[in-house]
């Protein structure tokens, strides 16, 4: 049953919520609050922004009603399963006085504990993300809550149909389509839902939702809607010698005009699925009888990011944009055997004044590319 | 810094609404242990008792903006080994900062019966222009846990964990939408120092920089982007020229926009 395609009721999503909280889990899925669909726990499918769809463009977006009424008939929205596994804010310890000679301390490392928690309509970008913040919390060094929730979360993915216009997976080969991580995979058909199953988990939770198999045609049909989707999307990176190109540049112009825009307010990277980067701050009461280790997210745009002994060592917007992009599209690679970015386009909605990763990364690589060319032609002509 | 017994503190007030000496007030739960720690010497929004000088921590409130407010704040930083400014108007001049672009005699006989009864400065600036100022605590008020830490840290000797970086930063962290990007509301938060914890943006509302320019603020950008969302000079020098507008680089920005001069392009 695991990898064939299945054909669910529209009704049975209903179903799959009901069942995912039987089993102990926090549904946490797509819903409508403040202007935007978010993540957030939902205890039926009725709170599922059904009929709504999301219009986004750099430093836009807006809600739209749709013309049918699909469920998941939208992109990924400001926030991603990384709020869940590694919080905004956690508590990494705390040390108090107890006024006995030796020890003179008690520690405190309990966190809260992890929450069990099914992901409903995670798509396939936030599942490429999922595999790099695997590497980053969850590989020789394991964050324990990260660990924890990780292990027991289900992922009940939704692959994309319908790209949103700062959406460019497929140039970074992390969708539309959801090939692996997923226990449940589906696709939203006009009177019912495909369903895959990619795991040992997810077969057993399909067969608890009357699945009929899928014919050819329903086969076709998917294969169609997800080629298409791949052939839609609102963005697009050549990521040809791309890495090399952007390290081999640290002094080219544009990086200049960038700065020139960019506010420094860190938006980008704290909706971006894959940014792991958090600040240590110790607490003191004022007795100074008790003192907390807090965790939280931090930037490379903010200034203390870059703070040591010796002062700040990117002390400039263009320093630090140069660094966010060249290390999420090329430094990573060397890092983590994967590109940094997988193209969900969220830094590109939700930068405040619509800087595009995408546009930014080609304006350099073509001017890059195209003096190559010229550099080349002009060799081939003296010879 | 007192390791053993209390820290002397002295509350002051200069041109100001009592806001943030009202945040002192307001902490209550931590009033108590504060009360242990530091021996309130000299605060008269609180208790009409003075104790002498010299004190171990000053927390000034309020902007300089009279001759007699000039020469007092020196006698202040005589008395004090470690001073600290609360709150937008003894960090940036305040609201009243607003004066410095306007003409305070008119201003004067316009709205007092006898305005040769009062003596004001031409200017409404921040202690830090008239005294060496130990520790700059922003907002409009002051968080009081902000102010807290800072109590904190100079009671424990270390540095005060009061960050720089923008209010989008608390915003994201507490998984709020986006007010500029989701409805369109022209917000100040990615040029804005943090601390309030992103409370507008929390309600749906822009963030006025009640906390002042962050580290790295860049109005000239966010500015042109409000223009090209259809947003106007006037209303834009409005918004810089808040409770923080005489804090660079808010007032050059306001300046820039106030002159017909300047092109972005
Ligand atoms: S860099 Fe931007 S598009 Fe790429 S993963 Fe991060 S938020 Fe998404
Ligand atoms: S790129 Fe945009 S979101 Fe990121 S720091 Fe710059 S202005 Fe903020
Ligand atoms: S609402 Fe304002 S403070 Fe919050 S992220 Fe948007 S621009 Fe920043």
């Amino acid at each position: 049953m695991v990898g064939n395609l299945y054909i669910i009721e529209k009704a049975r999503l209903d179903d799959l919520i009901r069942l995912l909280r039987e089993d102990g889990c926090r549904v946490v899925g797509p819903t409508i609050r403040d202007g935007a669909i978010v993540f957030d726990e939902i205890a039926s499918a009725e709170q599922l922004p059904r009929g709504w769809t999301d219009v986004q463009e750099a430093g836009h977006y807006r809600l739209e009603r749709r013309t049918d009424d699909a469920y998941f008939g939208y992109v990924v929205g400001p926030y991603s399963c990384k709020r869940y596994l590694f919080p905004p804010r956690q508590r990494l310890f705390s040390i108090t006085r107890n006024g006995r000679p030796l020890s003179g301390f008690d520690v405190d490392v309990t966190s809260a504990s992890p929450p069990r928690i099914a992901f409903l309509g995670v798509r396939a970008c936030d599942l490429a993300a999922l595999e790099i913040q695997d590497r980053v919390f969850n590989a020789e060094y394991a964050d324990p809550y990260y660990r924890d929730v990780r292990r027991s979360a289900v992922l009940i993915a939704v692959n994309c149909s319908e790209p949103g216009g700062t959406c460019f997976c497929s140039s970074m080969q992390t969708g539309p389509r959801c090939t692996r991580l997923f226990d449940l995979a589906l696709t939203e058909l006009p009177a019912a839902f495909a369903a895959e199953a990619g795991t040992e988990r997810g077969r057993a939770l399909l067969e608890r939702l009357s699945p009929q198999p899928a014919d050819r045609n329903v086969q076709h049909l998917v294969e169609l809607m997800l080629e298409s989707a791949a052939e839609h999307m609102g963005r697009a990176l050549d990521t040809r010698e791309l890495p090399e190109i952007l390290l081999q540049n640290p002094e080219h112009p544009h990086w200049n005009r960038v700065a020139e825009r960019c506010l420094a307010c860190a938006n980008c990277t704290l909706s971006c699925p894959t940014c792991f980067c958090s600040n240590v701050e110790d607490s003191t009461d004022l007795g100074g009888s008790r003192a907390e280790r807090w965790r939280s997210w931090g930037s490379c745009f903010t200034l203390e990011f870059s703070y040591h002994t010796g002062g700040f060592s990117r002390s400039s917007v263009r320093a630090r944009y140069r660094q966010w992009l060249t290390h999420k599209l090329a430094g990573w690679h060397e890092q983590f055997g994967m590109s940094g970015c997988v193209g969900c386009g969220r830094c590109i909605t939700w930068c405040p004044v619509g800087i595009d990763v995408t546009k930014e990364a080609t304006t350099i690589a073509d001017d890059v590319r195209r003096a190559d060319v010229a550099e080349r032609g002009a060799r081939e002509r003296s010879r | 810094m007192p390791v053993d017994g209390q820290a002397k503190l002295a509350v002051y007030k200069f041109s100001s609404c009592d806001g943030c000496q009202l945040s002192i007030l307001d902490l209550e739960d931590e009033l108590l242990a504060l009360a242990e720690r530091v021996k309130i010497a000299y605060f008269l929004e609180a208790r009409r008792h003075v104790d002498p000088g010299p004190y171990d921590v000053g927390l000034v409130e309020g902007s300089i903006s009279t001759p007699e407010e000039a020469e007092r704040i020196i006698d202040v930083r005589r008395e004090c080994k470690f001073l600290v400014t609360i709150g937008a108007c003894a960090t940036s001049g305040g609201i009243q900062a607003l004066r410095n672009w306007a003409d305070v005699e008119e201003y004067k006989r316009t709205v007092y019966a006898h305005p040769d009864y009062i003596r004001s400065l031409d200017t409404a600036t921040p202690v830090a222009a008239h005294v060496l100022v130990d520790f700059e605590l922003r907002g409009c008020p002051v968080n009081k846990y902000q102010l807290l830490e800072v109590l904190g840290a100079y009671l424990t000797g270390r540095r005060p964990q009061i960050p720089t970086y923008s209010v989008c930063m608390e915003c994201k962290r507490s998984g709020n939408v986006c007010v500029m990007v989701a409805h369109g509301t022209p917000c100040l938060g990615p040029i804005t120092q943090a601390g309030c914890g992103a409370l507008c943006p929390s309600y749906h509302r822009g963030c006025y920089a009640c906390f002042g320019p962050s580290d790295s603020a860049g109005p000239r950008s966010l500015c042109r982007f409000f223009m090209e969302r259809g947003l106007a000079r006037p209303d834009i020098v409005r918004m810089l020229r808040g409770f923080n507008g005489y804090l660079e680089p808010f007032k050059q920005t306001s300046d820039e926009y106030e002159s017909d001069h300047i092109r972005y392009g």
